[in-house]
């Protein structure tokens, strides 16, 4: 777990204006995240974890302090670069999938290569592998609608995944599941991270944040705790549906 | 991202709301074919007028002589012989603007064939009179200028009078009709060139050469024209000029002091015509502008439709984003949507348009003319339209901040 340093984040500071009072949703943290680290952020709501996971994901910018991701100083960049940043460096997973509907999960899976102008060929068949490899190989062709809800936010893994990242921030991703599947996901996810992958993870469930190599506790816009764990192993009552790569 | 990919998102988008989409396009659809079928009818009308006036002649002026002041009493035009042949001759070497010029000799008789007779115009004119009113003869021959010296008693009948005499025109070329006693032969019938403007057969006329009509038809001092000329001007914008020179000469010839009025009156029907279809050129814009209008009503409902699914779809503008998709990326997609449903708007609207016109000179049998670059302009302007309404809305989503967006309910 001694890979090179993926995020540093160094005396961040996030301060929103509510109404004429200030309040200071992150209050100075230092974090140093390396490669291959499966981290889970920790919090009640208020504490400033999702601030945090908005800056790491380069849709929100601190205020103060510095961020580097992947050695690129974050701060001083604009809103194409961000966007660039996101869609090559960044995979995002949502509380709530946020699935195009109406549109197929090979489809949805190829909106990121879209924006990176990758071409349809390339694009088709990089869609289908990123759901190959998250055990959706046969619900390519389906709407959002007409899967289950552990099978979308496994379509919107895949779309995290499509254009090879280097980090997947993942917010919540089990909110909206039920146990057994949220035990799925995590075994992904937990499979992913066999593989090198780094992931950010945000919970308030204890019970999801085993599965991590690292537990970080906020409260207060402060990182109260940060603790290096011996994962529990997400064992998901159907196979893990990942296939070998 | 290429404009291709950005198209189909647009295009996927707007399908998923059919109804949505083909209700605003509606709007658009509805203005397009109101302005396609406005300008329809109005340069119909106004083609109208100016074929009317290209029977008549083209470039035409008319000369005729003064009036006759008797007692205080005005006689009207032409009732005082002031122009002389050798006006004519003058008017044709001395005035470069006048291309073509022909006296037109006229009077009312009875002309009788073997079977029949018909009461008509006879002109008594020469070759140029033909030209001047771009008058082709359907059989036979025109007036030559061999006719006019030799007094050759010929005629080139219109083709009413044609048929009314003989049945059927083409029956009468080598037939003799008489004229006030007087044998003529038949040479030519004249193309049918229809009503003038004010509702007269312009087909029922005989044609003879000018001094036949002198010394046959109906004399008169031999050194004055009592009738009037036709001139042809080389353009419509050089009947001005033969206006300005024919009168300058005139009154040169004619020894007209400063004070003295014009002994004769010389009428450009080329302004004339010119004034009337500028009338209808007004009513045919402010046709078009009303149109216009209802275009402009269609461009704002984009602009509601397109806000309210900025709105709708703030969370995929968001998501959308946080995959990567930069700004200018958003705008586009939005600005492609609205100028798609403004353009298909528009290609539907010029097919309901061009209907619509041609229904309406199919039912009340009025004068169109489908101008494809009215079209295309109009098609054109839709999708401008579309492009110009949608700006805002598209500014909009593309201007979202991406936390926000992904948060929206």
């Amino acid at each position: 777990m001694a890979g090179p340093a993926l995020i540093e984040l160094v005396g961040l500071v996030r301060t929103y204006h509510v109404g004429g009072t200030e309040v200071k949703a992150l209050g100075g943290i230092n974090l140093t995240i390396t490669e291959g680290e499966f981290v889970a952020i920790m919090g009640s709501s208020g504490s400033g974890k999702s601030t945090l996971m908005n800056t790491l994901g380069c849709l929100d910018r601190p205020d103060g302090g510095t961020y580097r991701l992947a050695g690129t100083e974050v701060a001083g960049l604009d809103r194409d670069a961000l966007a660039d940043l996101r869609n090559h460096t960044l995979g995002f997973v949502f509380q709530s999938f946020n699935l195009l509907s109406r549109t197929s999960a090979r489809e949805n899976v190829e909106l990121p290569l879209l924006y990176a102008g990758v071409g349809s060929a390339e694009r088709d068949q990089r869609a289908r592998k990123a759901l190959e490899r998250v055990g959706l190989a046969d619900r390519m062709d389906h709407h959002p609608n007409q899967l289950s809800g552990g099978q979308q936010q496994r379509v919107a893994i895949a779309r995290a995944l499509v254009n090879t990242p280097r980090m997947i921030l993942a917010d919540e991703p089990t909110g909206n599941l039920d146990t057994a599947t949220s035990i799925e996901i995590m075994a992904l996810f937990q499979a992913l991270g066999r593989e090198g992958m780094t992931i950010v993870l945000v919970t308030h469930e204890p019970d999801i944040a085993v599965y991590a190599t690292r537990v970080l506790t906020m409260r207060d816009g402060l990182i109260v705790a940060d603790r290096l764990q011996e994962p529990q192993q997400a064992v998901a009552s159907t196979p893990p549906p990942v296939a070998a790569t | 991202m290429d404009p291709f990919q950005t198209l189909l998102v647009a295009l996927r988008a707007l399908l998923r709301n059919r109804m949505r989409s083909a209700l605003t396009a509606l709007g658009i659809i509805i203005g397009v074919a109101a302005v396609v079928a406005m300008v329809a009818i109005g340069e119909g009308a106004k083609a109208k007028v100016q074929d009317a006036f290209a029977a008549l002649g083209s470039n035409l002026l008319i000369l005729a002589p003064g009036s006759s002041l008797q007692g205080g009493m005005h006689g009207g035009s032409g009732t005082q012989p002031t122009l002389t042949w050798d006006d004519l001759t003058a008017i044709r070497t001395e005035a470069p603007a006048v291309l073509l010029a022909a006296a037109v000799l006229r009077t009312n008789a009875s002309v009788i064939s073997e079977g029949q007779n018909w009461w008509t115009t006879v002109i008594g004119s020469e070759p140029e009179y033909f030209q001047i009113r771009s008058w082709s003869a359907s059989v036979g021959r025109l007036l030559e200028p061999g006719d006019g010296d030799g007094t050759a008693k010929v005629a080139v009948l219109g083709e009413t009078v044609g048929r009314e005499l003989f049945g059927d025109p083409a029956q009468a070329l080598g037939a003799t009709i008489r004229i006030k006693g007087s044998p003529y032969t038949v040479i030519g019938i004249l193309t049918r060139k229809g009503q003038s403007p004010m509702g007269q057969d312009y087909d029922d006329t005989v044609v003879v050469p000018a001094r036949t009509f002198r010394d046959k038809i109906q004399g008169g001092l031999a050194r004055y024209l009592s009738g009037a000329v036709f001139l042809g001007a080389a353009s419509p914008a050089a009947t001005r000029q033969a206006q300005e020179q024919v009168t300058a000469l005139l009154r040169e010839r004619h020894r007209l002091a400063e004070v003295d009025p014009d002994d004769f009156a010389l009428r450009n029907l080329t302004e004339m015509a010119e004034a009337l279809q500028e009338g209808q050129r007004t009513i045919a814009t402010l046709l078009a502008s009303i149109a216009a209008v209802s275009l402009l009503v269609g461009g704002i409902g984009i602009m509601n439709i397109m806000l309210v699914s900025v709105t709708e779809r703030t969370r995929e503008i968001g998501l959308r984003m946080a995959v990567g998709a930069k700004p200018r990326h958003i705008l586009l997609q939005f600005l492609l949507e609205s100028s798609l449903l403004a353009f298909a708007g528009g290609l539907i609207g010029i097919a309901f348009g061009a209907a619509g016109a041609t229904w309406v000179a199919w039912r009340f049998g009025w004068d169109i003319r489908l101008d494809p670059l009215v079209m295309v302009g109009s098609v054109g302007f839709s999708a401008a339209v579309g492009i110009v309404f949608g700006l805002y809305p598209a500014r909009k989503a593309s201007q979202l901040d991406p936390i926000d967006a992904l948060r929206f309910e």
